[in-house]
């Protein structure tokens, strides 16, 4: 206790105490910090996980008011897949792979030509996780993830397929920074309804799928692949158009969808 | 409390606000009130890092280095923003993602800098909470207006319920855009400046040039 | 290099730090009031953003993000919390050392720099600049030209406020609005301007 009397009666300026007194602020600064952040870490992430969890969800139908996130996806496998040969990709672990670091890791993935990046993604990770929600041994459904650009930013979401790998469960965003009134519509339940029932394909087997400009006005089979356009957002419309040609193709998950037809089948 | 307290933290509100009069604090009411939930959130993270802050510096105060005196302040309030910061990350994930980088920016917030070098340096414990206290009320006081014009006018809704019907629900609100977008809000506090500067004339600023009549004697 | 010029074109027009994001407000109020300070400081500005974003760049990429440390053996430890402190100190620091610099090796730009030169320390602008390039994940070249960028977008805006500031000066406000009140609607409209950059792509 001297010593620190001794110290505090110093004259503020002096070369010790500033040292002194540096020394300790750094010393309790940091370990509050520390303390609290290594805390609160385990909640975090619970946090962080629940909140992807119930973005799946979203995406699968699956979610209401009252639905309990864990609980609701523990119906739900998590499987990495190599994007060019469409096969499961068993000794990566679905858990602990992140799609969007791979992407940026130039070992993992690979730069888009302006021609190929219809998406405005630049890089293409080589893996992607997908997710099966499963009914004890049948696949119910088979969820996506989508990204690409917008207007001002990177929309991130999912998309749910039915087992024909052809008609959309449904469609959702868990992150972007698009025009709030504008293109953030995609967040909007009422144009997100619109996809439920869309297919993908055609009867030729192209891939027609999109959103157009204004309000849809097909009739008959035509209506299953459209959907209507954001209002004021064509720039955003257009890039969820892209987004959706780009990961249901060739460069995306396409050669996916044919191996996983042929284990699936069609129901 | 007696009258000087009460002056302290009472002052910052209208006559002395931080927003409207000291040009402080002004990037996130600009920023984070396009809804009123996220800039509720805002406010609260302020006023814990303002208070909390304020008493940090002035209990050491006549132990700081002259040489060392900004960087010791800066230090106090990152580390006290980093912690609030996974306080939300922790309790509020949901509307922590919507502030993104803004909880940072609290460090560079003027006001919080502003206060600890203006008063907690000078002032004791208990005076210094008070200045947090005030000064963090009247900085929530004008984001609290900003994003209820915002939100409301903007999208019709308050803290995400819907008050006004919005057309592409069925309703009959069409929604302002223009709410949503930058610009509005500085709009929303220029006109608040006039109104409060209408009411208050004190805080009127003296024009830098006086226009004169002048009076034509003939055409030239 | 077409994307860096897209970056560029990006952080000086459509995501002008002051006008789209509002980052740097209370400077850009306070000083912008002649257009020889405001391009005093718009300078200044730009060279510390752009060395301490590809600086704190640095630092995140070999210190601070989960994995950063596997160079030191450390794999598993993720600093990302103290990324706040960190940057903010080199911020601090580097305009410490900026201004010993000028005043030893350039005193009339020192002093004409005056007390905004510490201020920038607090600039949220500079801070800003940082975060979203740590958010965004960029590498060491992107976030050259982001720092680069977004400076000189910073001081464009402050130059072309003050433009107007100087004109306005001359100008019949209504009483309430004189001096700031009307510099914010000002603002406003020209925030309303930047958002026609919008859109555009390289």
């Amino acid at each position: 206790m001297n010593v620190l009397s001794g110290i505090l009666a110093l004259p503020n300026d002096s070369k010790k105490k500033t040292l002194v007194v540096a020394l300790v602020l750094s010393l309790v600064c940091s370990m509050l910090v520390s303390v609290s952040a290594v805390m609160l870490r385990p909640l975090q992430t619970v946090n962080a996980t629940v909140d992807r969890q119930r973005n799946i969800l979203a995406a699968a139908d699956l979610l209401d008011e009252d639905t309990d996130v864990t609980d609701a996806f523990s119906r739900i496998e998590a499987h990495v897949v190599h994007l060019e040969s469409g096969e499961f990709s068993d000794d990566i672990d679905a858990a602990s792979f992140d799609q969007r670091r791979a992407a940026r890791d130039p070992a993992m993935s690979r730069a888009l030509a302006r021609k190929q990046d219809i998406a405005g993604i630049s890089r293409l990770a080589d893996y992607a996780t997908v997710y099966l929600v499963k009914d004890g041994d049948a696949v119910e459904q088979i969820i996506l993830p989508i990204h690409g650009y917008g207007l001002w930013s990177t929309l991130y979401g999912f998309i749910a397929l039915e087992p024909d790998l052809n008609t959309v469960v449904g469609l959702k965003y868990y992150e972007h920074s698009e025009t709030a009134g504008l293109g953030a519509e995609v967040d909007n339940p009422a144009w997100l309804s619109q996809w439920k029932g869309r297919r993908i394909f055609d009867a030729s087997g192209e891939l027609v799928l999109r959103s157009v400009k204004g309000v849809s006005l097909a009739t008959g089979d035509a209506a299953f692949y459209e959907v209507d356009g954001l209002a004021g957002a064509t720039l955003t419309s257009d890039g969820v158009t892209n987004m959706l040609h780009f990961w249901l193709g060739e460069q995306g998950f396409g050669p996916f969808l044919v191996k996983i037809r042929k284990r699936v089948g069609s129901s | 409390m007696n009258s000087i307290e009460k002056k302290i933290v009472l002052d910052p509100l209208i006559d002395d606000n931080p927003i409207t009069l000291q040009i402080l604090g002004i990037c996130s009411a600009l920023a984070v009130t396009t809804s009123l939930g996220p800039a509720l959130l805002m406010c609260a993270a302020v006023t814990a890092v303002l208070i909390l802050s304020n008493a940090a510096v002035s209990l050491i105060r006549h132990h700081v280095p002259s040489s060392i005196r900004i960087i010791v302040m800066m230090v106090i309030i990152a580390s006290l923003v980093i912690i609030v910061d996974q306080v939300l990350k922790a309790y509020a994930f949901e509307l922590s993602k919507r502030l993104t980088v803004f909880v940072g920016l609290i460090i560079t917030n003027c006001i919080v800098l502003g206060r600890t070098e203006a008063f907690a340096m000078k002032n004791g414990v208990r005076l210094s909470i008070l200045d947090g206290l005030g000064n963090a009320l009247g900085y929530s006081l004008i984001l609290i207006i900003v994003a209820v014009c915002r939100e409301l006018i903007g999208s019709g809704t308050l803290l995400g319920y819907e008050i006004l019907p919005l057309v592409t629900a069925g309703g009959w609100y069409t929604p302002n855009g223009l709410m949503l977008l930058a610009p509005s809000a500085f709009f929303i506090i220029g006109l608040l400046i006039w109104g409060i500067r209408t009411w208050k004339t004190a805080q009127v600023e003296k024009p830098e040039y006086q226009i004169h009549e002048v009076h034509r004697t003939g055409i030239v | 290099m077409g994307e860096y010029a897209g970056l560029l074109i990006q952080s000086i027009f459509v995501e002008n730090l002051a006008l789209s994001f509002f980052l740097g407000m209370c400077t850009f109020l306070a000083v912008s009031k002649q257009v020889e300070t405001s391009l005093g400081l718009g300078v200044a500005v730009i060279v510390v953003q752009g060395i301490t974003v590809p600086l704190n760049n640095l630092i995140f990429q070999y210190l601070l993000k989960p994995g950063a440390l596997t160079w030191a053996g450390l794999p598993e430890l993720d600093l990302s919390f103290l990324g706040f402190i960190a940057y903010i100190g080199v911020i601090a620091a580097f305009v410490q050392i900026l201004e010993m610099a000028l005043d030893r090796y350039a005193p009339a730009l020192y002093h004409a720099l005056g007390v905004f030169l510490p201020l920038i320390t607090v600039n949220c602008a500079i801070l800003g600049g940082t975060l979203f390039m740590v958010n965004r994940n960029y590498d060491f070249g992107e976030s050259v030209v982001y720092g680069l960028g977004t400076g000189v977008g910073w001081a464009l805006a402050i130059v072309l406020l003050a433009g107007i500031r100087e004109k306005l000066k001359y100008s019949d406000v209504p009483d309430g609005l004189q001096g700031l009140g009307i510099t914010f609607i000002t603002v406003g409209l020209m925030s309303l301007g930047f958002m026609a950059f919008s859109g555009m792509k390289l």
